[in-house]
């Protein structure tokens, strides 16, 4: 069922070795014009859109739960945890599902990037500046051409307990 | 055979061939540290669970061989050869001494004497002395033979008597080892229920005397035959097989799904085979999970024979079906409320010899328990035959406690009123006896019974007994689930707590009516409340008028407990199995789930808990608490009484916190919430007070006023956001368990409830991560030593004082105090409670009067007796003040003032 959305086979994270030293591989998201980077160890799964049950009650970042062979996942709404606004067009988006302590958690952004391998040397704090939400889940910056790259911390992006929930 | 008894020789023979591999090893490395203390843990881990067991033979047998281990690793003894043939030798008789157990439940008599002297002698001097002289041994064996097996009791005697003796086939061969193996084995308890009805006659004096028939002991070590027929595996293993067969039944259903309506596909046969294999498998794997419930029962034969004796009843206890099986993980979680259960019946319930005479039954009383399979459910009777519940007197402790008015009381049937056994604290037993009538039973069964999904019921006819009938899932893996509609999305309520279902509309016999909005449904003249689903799960976004829903809805009638209520659904699919998993982490918050699950299409759906539906729309509780003019607190007088603040947060359950930590009470507006570093404050009397939340899933209100309970010390200040005050309660305070928990100190009764009790402490840290620390930079903080037995009030005290800028080591006795005392330890001033077990506060000042090194600390006597001849007792023996338990601010400014005098 959902094993034909799957654009990576779980079994393929293990292909992408950390090569120590100098670089490390993320998996890449956008989010509007934002590009996002996800380290690629903690990565399962890349989803295209998929049923997902929604669960009453339940926190607004949290969009549902569905079914990845024969286990539930919860979705995150990635936007809505980021304080952005819902997207405008109809694209479906997809996940980057996650392990976290056990549960599989599934990040929805809009679309689902390539494997980058970036120089830690690119490597940047996140500047004092930034909306304290995003400084809460971002775990600093990568300078790449034309473009910056944030690092999620998934820890912290899934951990619903520290932060204060915003109604809506 | 002993479920625990199975277990431990299953894990101790797995021990035993490791030990043997690793003891050879070792004298090929003599000096490899690794595998000796690993063969020095395995040796340890042996005589620690003895101990626990009660098997003193073979704990004295590892201790032996543990001491020379620890000289061994310790480097006090060198490996030797021989050292490792006395350790093997050792080894050998734990081995025989388990194939014993093994045959006959019990340690057999005798003792290895000899062998432990050589092994002690060999760790004091390091030299192995010869063999044992033979004349030594036998004459041990004749000694041993002629003794008197270890017993006091006359029924086992009179086993031995009639039993098979014979002294000569003692341990022919036995290798210069055991002293002596001298009289058969009496087993104190039978050998496995057969798997028929059984009955065991446990009154005093009868006993079968072949029970005790001994078979011959074996001389020599072997291989365990428990251990090779089974093998240990994780139950997580388990239970990924379980998931993965869950989800190949799921896609052999799809399967046959694409098939069906294909006649001639060439798939047809092979899926068939692969159906029958699924199905085939899916069976085996959920037989691993499951067990007989006798193994529940194992160990009531033996609780209501010694009920039996000190109650001085004769008791009968009937046990059918004890081959009943259901899933281990259900076996494991009603094994407590059973025992409590049947405990029950036979102290309570049953009549003592004279009462029976004198109400015309027979002298021995019988207890059974009967269990059977019916509908995807076991159920589990438990009945007696003796005294049955006293109505009357459940009446007069319902108002004694305040569960009821006597007007409510008049109203109720027989039912209703036998009901309030199972609320907390009730207890109709005249005296509280060692086995039960302390009132914190019969709610805990039913709670835990609830819990996976089973019902208790009871009937009672005053005179003639009682029964109560238990109705549990079969598996808590696998439920049977009503699928119903509602708002667009597919909810599972699992079938065991659906009465039935109604269909109401405006022109049929059933229809809903409704008081100021509320709608309720006339069901066979009752009047039965309902909720709707939609509304109570916010997917209420149709502006859809109530009289739409009047026109036509469906109702599933749920029980819980005793109250029923009906819940309104769009639509009613069917019933299916489904796979219960619990939800994410983050989710569990949510009372209204118990679980999620994936149906057969694929599709995840949410399962509802009738449960916290039930609590969410209203008070569900018999009688419940009728406020606080009320409460019986007469009987309390005499015991300490704590003033609690019971306030709800985040959900329905109460919680309270000890009134004396709380600074004020306030409420705040919602609009005036600022955030800060992404954290929620308020000004407050000119300053900013951070806002914490009972926990991080926490939902302040949208707008209006929130409950806030302010706590302060000195210039800080830190609000606690909760829903709603509920009351002061001033209660017996008897803190049940303690919760690991973050931010509870463990949970009490307080007014009848179960209610969570918080740690102030952990709360103020989230507030101010240096809240405890922040006086380190400054002056050098002065240490303090809290003694007190209560675990509670060392919780409470603990972080109070520390707030107040002590540095506190708490103990729990004087004892321990002492130990502190004898290595050393200064402190600035000690707390001390009155009232300990063991040496209690006054001697404890008495004996520090003196004392060179403590003698000069002040002591603060800490106590609720604060009469005058406590105050006077107290400065003889040498307190330096006496301050009254629960006042806060009294004991502070004591330990300021008693310091800064010095």
């Amino acid at each position: 069922m959902s094993d034909k959305n799957a654009l990576v086979p779980s079994q393929e994270k293990g292909g992408a070795l950390e090569l120590g030293g100098d670089s490390q591989d993320f998996v890449t998201a956008n989010i509007g014009k934002q590009l996002f980077g996800i380290p690629v160890l903690t990565v399962q799964d890349v989803l295209g859109p998929q049923r997902i049950t929604r669960i009453p009650l339940s926190p607004p970042e949290v969009a549902g739960s569905l079914n990845l062979r024969g286990r539930i996942v919860t979705a995150i709404d990635v936007r809505k945890r980021l304080g952005l606004r819902d997207r405008e067009d109809d694209d479906p988006g997809m996940s980057i599902v996650v392990d976290q302590g056990g549960e599989l958690y599934s990040l929805m952004v809009d679309q689902v990037g390539e494997v980058l391998s970036v120089p830690k040397k690119a490597f940047e704090q996140n500047p004092a500046t930034l909306d304290p939400r995003w400084r809460e889940f971002s775990d600093g910056i990568f300078r790449l051409d034309k473009k910056l790259l944030v690092i999620l911390d998934v820890a912290r992006l899934l951990d619903f307990t520290s932060s204060i929930k915003q109604a809506g | 055979m002993d479920d625990l008894l199975s277990e431990f020789l299953t894990e101790t023979s797995e021990s035993l061939s490791t030990l043997d591999v690793e003891l050879v090893k070792l004298e090929q490395n003599p000096n490899d540290p690794d595998i000796l203390s690993n063969i020095f843990r395995l040796v340890h881990t042996i005589k620690g669970t003895c101990g626990f067991l009660g098997l003193p033979r073979l704990e004295a047998v590892a201790h032996a061989g543990e001491n020379v281990l620890g000289k061994i690793r310790d480097g006090e003894l060198v490996v030797t050869a021989d050292a490792v043939t006395l350790v093997l030798e050792s080894i050998d008789t734990i081995k025989y001494l388990l194939g014993e157990l093994e045959q006959n439940e019990a340690e057999p008599d005798g003792n290895d004497a000899e062998l432990i002297g050589r092994l002690n002698h060999f760790a004091d001097t390091g030299e192995i002395p010869g063999a044992a002289p033979a004349a030594e041994a036998a004459s041990a064996e004749d000694e041993a033979a002629d003794e008197t097996p270890m017993t006091d009791d006359e029924r086992l005697q009179a086993a031995f008597d009639s039993a098979e003796y014979d002294p000569d086939f003692e341990i022919p061969d036995q290798p210069a080892a055991a002293a002596a193996e001298p009289a058969p084995e009496a087993p104190a308890k039978p050998a496995t229920p057969p798997a028929a009805a059984k009955s065991q006659e446990v009154a005093p004096a009868a006993k079968p005397a072949e029970k005790a028939k001994a078979e011959a002991p074996r001389g020599e070590a072997k291989e365990s035959s428990v251990a090779a027929q089974t093998i240990r595996v994780n139950v997580e293993l388990l239970e990924n097989l379980m998931t993965l067969v869950s989800e190949l039944v799921l896609t052999r259903n799809q399967l046959l799904q694409m098939v069906r309506g294909k006649d001639d596909s060439e798939f047809t046969v092979p899926l068939q085979r692969l159906s029958h294999i699924t199905t085939d498998l899916q069976e085996g794997v959920m037989k691993t999970r499951m067990q007989p419930i006798g193994n529940a029962w194992a160990k009531l034969p033996r609780i209501v024979r010694d009920l039996a004796l000190e109650m001085n009843k004769k008791i009968d206890l009937q046990m059918i079906g004890a081959d009943t099986e259901l899933d281990r993980q259900v076996l494991e979680l009603i094994k407590d409320p059973l025992t409590h259960m049947v405990r029950n019946s036979a102290d309570h319930g049953l009549e003592d010899i004279q009462g029976r005479r004198d109400a015309g039954k027979p002298e021995t009383g019988t207890v059974t328990l009967n269990a059977y399979h019916e509908g995807g459910h076991i159920i589990i009777e438990i009945s007696d035959d003796g005294r049955g519940l006293n109505l009357e007197r459940i009446k007069e402790k319902a108002i004694a406690n305040g569960l009821a008015t006597e007007s409510e009381l008049e109203g109720m049937g027989d039912q209703q009123i036998q009901q309030f056994i199972f609320k907390a604290g009730f207890s109709t037993a005249e005296k509280v006896t060692s086995v039960s009538g302390r009132g914190v039973g019969m709610d805990v069964v039913r709670t835990n019974i609830e819990k996976i999904g089973g019902t208790v019921e009871l009937k009672s006819v005053e005179g003639r007994g009682s029964t109560f009938i238990i109705k549990i899932p079969l598996t808590l893996a696998i439920v049977s689930a009503l699928i119903v509609e509602s708002g667009g999305e597919r909810f599972a309520i699992p079938q065991i707590s659906v009465l039935e279902l109604v269909r109401a509309s405006n022109n049929s016999e059933h229809s809903i009516e409704r008081i100021h909005d509320t709608p309720v449904l006339r069901l066979r003249n009752r009047l039965l409340p309902l909720v709707t689903l939609k509304k109570i799960l916010g997917l209420d976004t149709s502006e859809e008028s109530d009289e739409a829903v009047d026109e036509e809805a469906f109702i599933v009638v749920a029980q819980v407990g005793t109250y029923s209520f009906g819940i309104i659904v769009d639509r009613v699919f069917d019933t299916e199995e489904i796979v219960v998993k619990p939800v994410a982490p983050i989710l569990r918050d949510l009372s209204l789930f118990s679980g999620n699950t994936i149906l057969g299409d694929g599709s995840v759906i949410m399962i509802l808990d009738p449960n916290g539906i039930a609590t969410r729309t209203g008070e569900i509780t018999v009688g419940g608490s009728q406020g606080v003019e009320g409460k019986a607190k007469a009987d309390a007088s005499d015991r300490e009484t704590t003033s609690m603040l019971v306030f709800r947060a985040g959900g329905n359950e109460v919680r309270a916190v000890p009134l004396a930590l709380v600074a004020r009470l306030e409420e705040i507006d919602v609009e005036n919430i600022e955030h800060s570093n992404g954290r929620p404050l308020v000004q407050y009397r000119g300053k900013l007070m951070p806002l914490v939340f009972i926990d991080g899933s926490y939902q302040m209100k949208a707008e209006g006023r929130q409950p806030t309970l302010v706590f302060q010390d000195r210039e800080r200040t830190m609000g606690l956001v909760v829903d709603e005050i509920v009351d002061i309660v001033d209660d017996v305070l008897n803190v049940e368990l303690t919760a690991d928990q973050d931010g509870l100190v463990g949970s009490a009764v307080i007014d009848g409830k179960a209610t969570d009790l918080i740690d102030a402490g952990y709360y103020l840290e989230l507030a101010f991560s240096d809240w405890f620390g922040n006086e380190e930079a400054g002056s050098e903080k002065k240490s303090v030593l809290l003694i007190d037995d209560s675990p509670f009030f060392r919780n409470l005290l603990t972080p109070m004082l520390s707030v107040s800028g002590f540095k506190v080591t708490a103990v729990e006795n004087a004892e321990q105090a002492m130990e502190l005392k004898n290595r050393g330890t200064m402190f600035d001033a000690i707390i001390s409670d009155i009232e300990m077990p063991g040496m209690n506060g006054f001697e404890f000042a008495e004996a520090l009067q003196n004392d060179e090194l403590w003698g000069e600390v002040p002591i603060i006597a800490l106590s609720s007796h604060t009469s005058e001849e406590d105050f006077e007792r107290g400065r003889q023996v040498g307190f330096s003040d006496y301050v009254a338990k629960f006042d806060r601010d009294a004991l502070v400014s004591t330990l300021v003032q008693t310091l800064s005098s010095m």
